[in-house]
């Protein structure tokens, strides 16, 4: 099959690959373009460690082709940091300990950015359905919620900032 | 957290400057940046991707493999088939001289598991090697297989292994199963007003790490090769992986110990040496990770184990007779499985002063996908059996179940079923503990107890155990054997020595000492010391005094400095 360009902004920089029409934004996102942030666990939407934020939306990047992403916005954990500063959320999951081998880390990061950009005032019942299809092996959920908690309590005082 | 210094007071030394406080992780701004580096996140120039062809039966003869049509397919680099693989036999603890090679890298003339790797697919992509697996023509005759430990292990029962070809793992070249004898179990069942049997049979469990297996190697400066392991214990995989490509292992640079997920499922190596192997014959970069399918399927599980227990429970409450005999099913190959029945006969009988212990643990081949370590593999479903199994005799007694734990539970001092002596035992406060946290309702009585008095005395005592003629101790009663003798009270059946004694293959070393043999006793001469007839029930635990007294000084002859391993035999603790 016939390789074809895309181009996208991935954390605000313009990039473009060519890619296979069946690759999928994981694929191409890792090998094409080296963005190691978003992991393989499953290939088949069920785990969640690929969730990656298309304008906006949370999406499941080995779900969908990278083909249908021309124009849009990528968001992947790699760009959450604004350079040396981390963002409240992976402050928060540093200083709750809510990672253990952390390969869902940047799933669970991208699903909990993908609520508070709607919602930043979440209730614990909020996150959980918010972290729903993200699965933590390590079964660390408990201190996940409590970082996302905590990063919801600090996020609106930097705002305003 | 609370250190209960009074129960663990001879544990450690250490002052804890760190246990209990919050230290962060030197790991924790990788994980949350997406920059922590996991086997699959490196980049490599011209990367080459590797599938397998996997059995699609459980047992079968391979009668061909035809690789024309897939070699000439687009994309395709390389395939290899298990005579490419330099030493394509091998079995993990071999890197410690612990059982005998058993297992193929890839299958040549039988396949012995549903999903058992036969052929594998270098490509430039890795759809491209995954098609081109329907290329790859491979005739089999399917064979009669076996899903069942204890229908393996019957006598006519099909050949599954053929390095070990009873169905079970040989321990030291000669023994079907892992035996602990202590007393008289018959004796303890005669004694018995309850008898309480059943049968706990547990099922394979997939670690189902986030992370799949998977491995990178790659050609690199210096006639070596670099490898992006997911290993959890990196220098296992090194160790295995050199051997089988017949590599030095300075030649291999193993790079790894972020792991995404393991929990016993990635130590089996399971494609550290095929990515090597693709790299040595391509010279370039070779990417294998299973996915999740196969990751699920044929990553190996937890080891199914069927466990049979019968105690023998006096009315009082007091556990007389404890009887066990378990099958670990191993799969086709033995992987981690020699280790996990060696785990679980030194557990048992678990954490309670019982005077007669027998157990049986075998390592049951069949044609299910090998299994291997998993968190406390070999001791967790003893345990949820031996757990159950106390419930079940509380209920038989009349007996509240914590209740019945803090009657039965070891206390410092105690003589354990392995002869060795209980020291920091402390499950009585862990049971105190847990009832108060679990608002539970305790006697006095019970509340009163205390790990640190009570036991010794009696209660460690080493009772009479019967033995054969040749002077070991008896063989299980299906194999007809009686006990013939019997082994004294207040003796060891295996003489102290500080040679340690090998297991393994003898071939091409110098022989290994002999497993030590008891000396048959003989009555008249050489009497030993008069002791007390032996103690087939434990005393009851004294009631407190009102002064606290010492600490129950442990015999002399038995305080803690030798242990019998039944991978090296007696050594220096």
């Amino acid at each position: 099959m016939a390789k074809v360009p895309v181009q996208f902004r991935l954390n605000g920089s313009d990039r473009a690959a060519f890619a296979d029409p069946a690759d999928s934004l994981l694929t191409v996102l890792r090998r094409g373009l080296n963005d190691f942030g978003p992991k393989y666990g499953c290939g088949q939407g069920t785990c969640g460690t690929c969730s990656v934020l298309i304008d906006g939306g949370l999406r499941l990047a080995c779900l969908t082709l990278a083909a249908s992403c021309e124009g849009a916005s990528i968001e992947t954990v790699s760009g959450m940091a604004d350079g040396p500063n981390l963002h409240p959320l992976q402050t928060a999951f540093m200083e709750h300990f809510a990672a253990q081998c952390g390969f869902c880390t940047p799933g669970m990061l991208t699903a909990a950015k993908a609520l508070l950009d709607r919602n930043p005032n979440p209730s614990r019942e909020d996150v959980i359905d918010a972290i729903a299809g993200n699965i933590c092996r390590c079964t660390g959920y408990e201190p996940i919620i409590q970082a996302i908690l905590a990063a919801a309590r600090t996020l609106p005082a930097q705002r305003r900032s | 957290m609370e250190f209960r210094k009074d129960l663990f007071q001879n544990e450690r030394d250490d002052n804890l400057n760190v246990v209990g406080k919050g230290v962060q992780r030197q790991d924790m701004p990788g994980h949350v940046t997406g920059r922590s580096p996991f086997f699959d996140d490196h980049a490599f120039e011209g990367l080459l991707h590797l599938k397998v062809v996997r059995s699609p039966h459980p047992h079968a003869r391979i009668r061909r493999i035809d690789i024309a049509a897939a070699e000439r397919a687009p994309g395709v680099k390389r395939i290899l088939r298990g005579s490419d693989v330099p030493v394509n036999k091998n079995t993990l603890l071999s890197l410690i001289n612990f059982g005998k090679d058993d297992e193929p890298t890839l299958a040549v003339d039988k396949v012995r598991y549903k999903g058992e790797p036969i052929v594998a697919i270098i490509a430039e992509s890795e759809a491209q090697a995954l098609a081109v697996r329907a290329l790859v023509r491979v005739e089999y005759e399917p064979l009669p297989a076996v899903f069942d430990v204890e229908e393996a292990l019957k006598p006519g029962a099909p050949v599954i292994n053929d390095t070990y070809p009873g169905n079970y793992f040989e321990y030291h070249e000669k023994y079907d199963h892992q035996k602990l004898r202590f007393g008289d179990v018959e004796r303890g069942f005669a004694m018995a007003d309850h008898i309480v049997e059943d049968r706990y049979q547990m099922s394979p469990i997939e670690h189902a790490p986030t992370e799949t297996n998977g491995s990178i190697a790659a050609p690199e400066q210096n006639d070596r090769f670099v490898v992006h392991s997911c290993a959890q214990g990196l220098f296992f995989s090194l160790g295995t992986a050199a051997k089988i490509v017949n590599l030095d292992s300075n030649r291999l640079h193993f790079i790894g110990g972020t792991v995404g997920g393991g929990f016993g499922g990635k130590v089996d190596s399971l494609t550290e040496p095929l990515s090597i192997l693709g790299a040595m014959m391509t010279g370039r970069p070779v990417r294998y990770v299973l996915d999740r399918e196969e990751e699920m399927l044929y990553g190996s599980p937890r080891g199914a184990e069927r466990i049979y227990i019968k105690d023998g429970i006096a009315r009082d409450g007091r556990i007389l007779a404890r009887q066990i005999r378990s099958y670990f099913d191993a799969g086709a190959y033995t992987r981690l499985s020699s280790y996990a029945a060696i785990k679980c006969t030194a557990h048992l009988p678990g954490p309670y002063t019982i005077p007669n212990v027998a157990s049986d643990i075998y390592v049951a081949y069949t044609n299910r996908c090998p299994s291997t370590a998993m968190r406390g593999f070999g001791i967790t479903a003893v345990d949820f059996a031996l757990e159950v199994h106390m419930d079940k005799g509380a209920e038989a007694c009349g007996l509240d179940p914590m209740e019945f734990r803090i009657l039965n539970a070891y206390r410092d001092g105690d003589m354990k079923a392995h002869r060795r002596v209980a020291k920091n035992t402390a499950l009585i406060e862990c049971v105190q503990v847990a009832a108060e946290k679990a608002r539970w309702p305790l006697s006095d009585e019970a509340r009163r107890q205390s790990s640190l008095t009570g036991g010794g005395g009696a209660r460690a005592e080493i009772p009479a155990t019967p033995i054969d003629e040749n002077g070991r101790i008896n063989r299980p009663e299906t194999r007809g054997g009686r006990p013939t003798q019997t082994l004294p009270a207040g003796t060891m059946r295996v003489p102290m020595t500080k040679q340690p004694i090998m297991e393994g293959s003898t071939e091409n070393r110098p022989k290994a000492p002999a497993v030590p043999q008891y000396e048959p006793y003989r009555p008249a001469a050489a009497a030993p010391p008069p002791v007390a007839p032996p103690m087939t029930a434990p005393p009851p635990p004294a009631a407190p005094p009102a002064v606290a007294p010492s600490p129950s000084p442990a015999p002399a002859s038995q305080h803690g400095a030798h242990r019998f391993s039944s991978v090296f035999g007696t050594r220096r603790r």
